[in-house]
């Protein structure tokens, strides 16, 4: 273990190998996994800018790379994939702003 | 608005990709050729592929174009003057197509509306009672006056359209096709529906071909389809029959962008590993017999644009000495592109194919 980095974009290749260590619940991920992303009530290309909106959020560099070319391959555009990263980023900002209340509670009760 | 190139030819750059041999030597690396990267041919039953029968005449007509699109597998550009079929070779395609039950004639270019010839060929192929079909990039037809009539030709000789449009926005079609591509596009759309064309109960047929702006496979043929007749409706009022979802292949000018980007070892080993056997019966050089420019016979017009003639005698190499039996007995030529067309759902001048 030469690297002296977290993240290379050549372990995303690797990521069928988790089941080297641990195969029946590795097996039974990715067949979840892959019935989830399949066209059902949303489409392929609707779960695949889900995917890359939470991929943001989870700051995961792997699945930022997975699913923008996901998303590119089922045939969404640049618009549509920075409108999902914004509703990614609204709902953070927001999830921070609305605690905003508990602090504006506190602040109320201990004031004149 | 009128288009704006954002590349040239490889001929015109003097590039050595556009030497062929230069070509095939990339493709065939000797490093390629490992357990990721398999000769194509071993991949298939007894290493070989053998045609149907001849059920598609496309003759490309030249590479003279008013576009110069980053993916192009011919080259083609507005400085391809050269490469035009003369009347006389189009004179041999008519009588092989008299001689012949191929009921469909596939032309394409370049832009094939350019070639001098190209509206007396198409009449003569309607009076020979074939099919014709006629890939259009669109924008000739707003390029120059000359040209505006040409969806009032297309349906009065009821000529199928198939027209490349790689997305509904105007930022990927530009990015593949050049600038205000997309802008023009459109207006020809819209001039070909006023014609009729893709009209509910109307017989003139207008398809579009996706492919990929960048260095990844197509998706579902079915639900891009659906979400670009959605989007091309509700933005631009535009109709159109079927979407063709194509592969881009890693040859000509997608190759060059290849091997710029850093991209090719990746791509090709996307297309490696999404190798699918069943799409290979599906394959459209086992019914197609596909004419260059200048008469020579080839098995797919990547195989053209590679200068992988058919295998025959060098008399039956050329349009001239178009010996119909003997075709249909030949192997296929195969090379490492060839994994272009079986990724995935597989792929084909008329889309996926399985």
């Amino acid at each position: 273990m030469s690297k002296k980095h977290y993240f290379d974009p050549e372990d995303l290749k690797k990521f069928g190998n988790i089941g080297e260590w641990q195969k029946p619940m590795a097996d039974k991920f990715f067949s979840w996994y892959g019935e989830v992303f399949k066209e059902g009530a949303l489409t392929e290309r609707e779960k695949a800018l889900i995917a890359l909106a939470v991929a943001h959020t989870v700051q995961c560099p792997y699945c930022i790379d997975a699913y923008a070319s996901g998303c590119l391959e089922k045939g969404a555009d640049e618009e549509q994939m920075m409108e999902a990263v914004q509703v990614a980023a609204a709902i953070r900002a927001g999830s921070t702003l609305v605690y905003s209340t508990q602090m504006m509670n506190h602040v109320k009760n201990m004031s004149l | 608005m009128g288009v704006h190139q954002r590349s040239k030819s490889l001929a015109s750059r003097h590039s050595a990709l556009s030497d062929t041999f230069f070509q095939l030597n990339v493709l065939n690396g000797a490093e390629q050729h490992d357990d990721r990267f398999p000769v194509f041919a071993d991949k298939l039953p007894e290493g070989r592929l053998l045609p149907t029968r001849v059920d598609i005449f496309q003759v490309n007509v030249g590479k003279l174009c008013n576009q110069t699109c980053a993916h192009c597998h011919v080259d083609a550009g507005p400085d391809r003057k050269a490469e035009n079929m003369s009347r006389e070779t189009f004179e041999q395609c008519l009588e092989v197509l008299a001689a012949t039950d191929i009921h469909t004639v596939d032309i394409t270019g370049g832009a094939p509306e350019m070639n001098p010839h190209f509206r007396w060929f198409v009449e003569e192929c309607r009076r020979l009672g074939k099919h014709v079909m006629n890939r259009c990039n669109l924008t000739i037809i707003v390029a120059n006056p000359k040209y505006h009539d040409l969806p009032a030709f297309f349906a009065k000789n009821n000529v199928e359209i198939v027209s490349s449009l790689p997305h509904y926005s105007a930022l990927r079609t530009d990015s593949q096709r050049g600038d205000g591509v997309f802008d023009d596009s459109i207006k020809a759309l819209r001039l070909l529906n006023e014609v009729g064309y893709a009209q509910e109960n109307s017989p003139l047929k207008l398809n579009l071909v996706y492919n990929p702006s960048g260095a990844f496979l197509p998706g579902n043929q079915e639900a891009l389809e659906a979400e670009f007749k959605r989007q091309l409706l509700r933005k631009h009022g535009v109709l159109f029959n079927n979407l063709y979802a194509i592969t881009n292949m890693p040859i000509s000018r997608f190759l060059d962008y290849l091997l710029e980007s850093d991209n090719y070892h990746d791509y090709m080993q996307s297309l490696v590993d999404a190798f699918n056997p069943a799409a290979v019966q599906g394959l459209m050089c086992r019914n197609t017999l596909s004419v260059s420019w200048d008469g020579y016979l080839y098995d797919c017009d990547f195989n053209q644009m590679l200068d992988l003639k058919i295998e025959a005698p060098r008399e039956q190499q050329h349009i001239s000495g178009f010996n119909q039996l003997a075709f249909q007995q030949r192997q296929i030529v195969l090379n490492q592109h060839c994994y272009g067309c079986t990724a995935g759902a597989g792929s084909s001048c008329g889309g996926q194919v399985s």
